[in-house]
């Protein structure tokens, strides 16, 4: 008895020890930063009482530079398991009182130890980093421990959800493990990513450059697009991440858990969104509110590349994943960065079971000497490529323009649309009455003694003729006509039509999208 | 997140849109055609040497400055023939991208 109680008490203290992470001094400097501690965020994060840790008693193997002296607890990472709303997840949690929260290769190896448990278990694998960089100390193993990481978060996608969250400094190579994964989420003044830090900059350019400016969250949620979520504290943070992890499934062999369905809220009324000029802006979310479940719309991306929207919602219960142009910023023009946030999230959709809904206004690409340098044609092929490739059920609603290259790129029936639907109020064209008019009729405009007057009616009769949705209808390319009213219901029974759905494709290695 | 923009108009295929434009749209810098008379710095670093002066005729491909840029020496040869009207820049200067090095007659 005696023994074994002294046992007991030798690993009470140990454990007591290793959970105080870098102690007291440095953990105070860590709330000082306005940051939580590692340990406390993965609490915050999962169900109460929900995370078990593993290798808290790992070790670091640094003889060089007086390390072997050295106590790192955890090695500067916490990894284990838990759940988040009763959803199973993997996490590791980076923990900066440890030496900054650097990356040894023992502390790598924890990581890819967790992240395989993931790939084998099939559950979403969650990482918070917080670092200061790799363990200089500890030479190349830190940069081997690295590539272990980003080979595996590239072996993970696809196969499991993966979620990074960067609650402090992610720069250098590092950044290129959550680059690699699904979402990222930054918060503001806490996140900062950059590949080389000011100081670099500064030395080499002479350019002089806040960390803030140069890669905080905005500028990764705002500029870069690296970042899918923004949020104001690490709590905000946190709810984020439980919202997401309800709307994905846990592995790509499965579907997103249902919810109870919910009709949406009262307030949205479908008919009034849209404004009856057709060049007026309005805010596309009204319309996946007006429609979905509860009127719950997450969306992915949103203060970048706002002139395509993503996000996932749900339909009777089932999770779908959104994509709509954005008549409210850029006129909801496809332009290099909407071309590349669309089309990564459709692949996400595909890869995971997600039934992807598809509204349409575009008016078509955007113009400009900076868009064609930047690759618009190269990135454009992107959503292109996306929509082909992606087997999940394709619902697309034609709200009101489609011209053009625009009408092909956003799911229609030509990219493998399963049900094309439009309202009255849809305009499919090959462009828009007046680009259509000024290019058909150029010669008798130009002829006339009133040019003006000539073009105008040319423009009319265009639109009489062509600015509809029954041309398209009468050829075939869209299903049905349907009332804006009808829209949700009609989702609904397309969903339940696709429930099953199989569609065969080439085999293949893998493709080649234009990345 | 951002402050509220105002509504812009966007022409698209002769019709204008009225929407809101992006921090990114509104940064836009107008295209300008390259000048075949300039000789512009294409990566930020360090001039070492300059080999090449005032009235000095130079042919296409000949070195006209040593660069120092991500720790390599780089020889930065004359894209035209021609004779140099002016050197803008000086051994030790720090460059940055985009920057005039030397104007031709």
């Amino acid at each position: 008895m005696t023994t074994t109680s002294t046992k007991h008490l030798e690993f009470e203290k140990r454990a007591s020890k290793a959970l105080r992470g870098g102690g007291e001094k440095a953990i105070q400097r860590q709330i000082a930063m306005g940051k939580l501690t590692a340990r406390d965020r993965i609490h915050a994060l999962l169900d109460a009482h929900s995370f078990y840790e593993y290798d808290l008693f790992v070790e670091h193997r640094c003889r060089d530079f007086d390390m072997d002296k050295k106590v790192l607890p955890g090695d500067g990472v916490i990894t284990g398991t838990g759940t988040i709303s009763k959803h199973p997840v993997c996490i590791y949690a980076q923990d900066f009182t440890v030496a900054g929260g650097s990356l040894g290769q023992m502390h790598a190896r924890k990581i890819t130890k967790i992240m395989d448990h993931a790939i084998k278990l099939g559950i979403p694998i969650i990482g918070i980093n917080d670092s200061g960089g790799a363990r200089i100390q500890e030479g190349v193993d830190s940069l081997a421990g690295y590539g272990e990481i980003f080979f595996r978060n590239t072996a993970a996608s696809g196969v499991v959800p993966q979620i990074s969250v960067i609650l402090g400094p992610c720069a250098g190579g590092a950044v290129y493990s959550p680059a690699l994964t699904d979402f990222v989420f930054v918060v503001d003044r806490i996140s900062k990513m950059f590949i080389t830090g000011p100081e670099v900059i500064k030395t080499v350019l002479g350019e002089e450059v806040s960390m803030e400016e140069l890669g905080g969250a905005r500028v990764q949620s705002e500029i870069s697009g690296n970042a899918h979520f923004f949020a104001h504290n690490e709590v905000e943070c946190f709810h984020q991440i439980k919202r997401l992890v309800t709307y994905i499934p846990w592995n790509n062999t499965k579907r997103a858990d249902p919810y109870p369905p919910a009709p949406p809220k009262a307030r949205y009324n479908i008919e009034g969104i849209i404004p009856s000029v057709p060049t007026k802006p309005y805010d596309v979310r009204e319309i996946v509110r007006a429609v979905c479940d509860n009127s719950d719309f997450l969306e992915v991306q949103e203060h970048w590349a706002a002139n395509v929207i993503t996000g996932f919602a749900r339909l009777n219960g089932g999770t779908v994943g959104i994509v709509g142009n954005q008549p409210l910023v850029l006129a909801g023009v496809l332009d290099v960065d909407s071309s590349d946030k669309a089309a990564r999230f459709i692949r996400f959709c595909d890869a995971f079971n997600i039934p992807l809904i598809t509204f349409v206004d575009i008016p078509g690409y955007l113009p400009g000497v900076d868009q064609e340098h930047d690759g618009v044609i190269r990135h454009g092929a992107k959503i292109l490529y996306a929509y082909s490739e992606a087997t999940v059920p394709k619902v697309t609603v034609i709200l009101r323009k489609a011209y053009g290259g625009g009408y092909i790129a956003m799911c229609s029936r030509h990219l493998g649309a399963d049900f094309v639907f439009a309202w009255p109020t849809a305009e499919i064209a090959v462009m828009g009455p007046e680009g259509a008019a000024n290019i058909i009729f150029k010669d008798e405009i130009a002829a006339s003694p009133s040019p003006e007057a000539v073009r105008r009616q040319k423009v009319a009769e265009y639109t009489e003729k062509f600015a509809n949705p029954y041309v398209a209808a009468a050829s075939g390319h869209i299903d049905a006509v349907i009332a804006p009213a009808e829209t949700r219901k009609i989702l609904i029974h397309a969903l339940q039509m696709t429930a099953e759905k199989k569609e065969a494709r080439q085999t293949k290695k893998h493709g080649i999208p234009p990345f | 997140m951002t402050e509220k923009p105002l509504l812009r108009s966007l022409e698209i295929n002769d019709r204008i849109y009225e929407t809101f434009h992006t921090k990114k749209y509104e940064r836009r810098q107008p295209y300008v055609a390259t000048d075949p008379k300039k000789l512009r710095c294409v990566i930020p670093g360090v001039i070492l040497k300059i080999h090449a002066h005032a009235s000095k005729k130079v042919i296409r491909g000949e070195p006209v400055m040593v660069l120092e840029a991500m720790k390599m020496q780089n020889d930065i040869l004359s894209p035209v023939d021609g004779k140099v009207k002016r050197v803008l820049v000086k051994p030790g200067q720090m460059v940055v991208k985009g920057e005039l090095l030397i104007e031709y007659e």
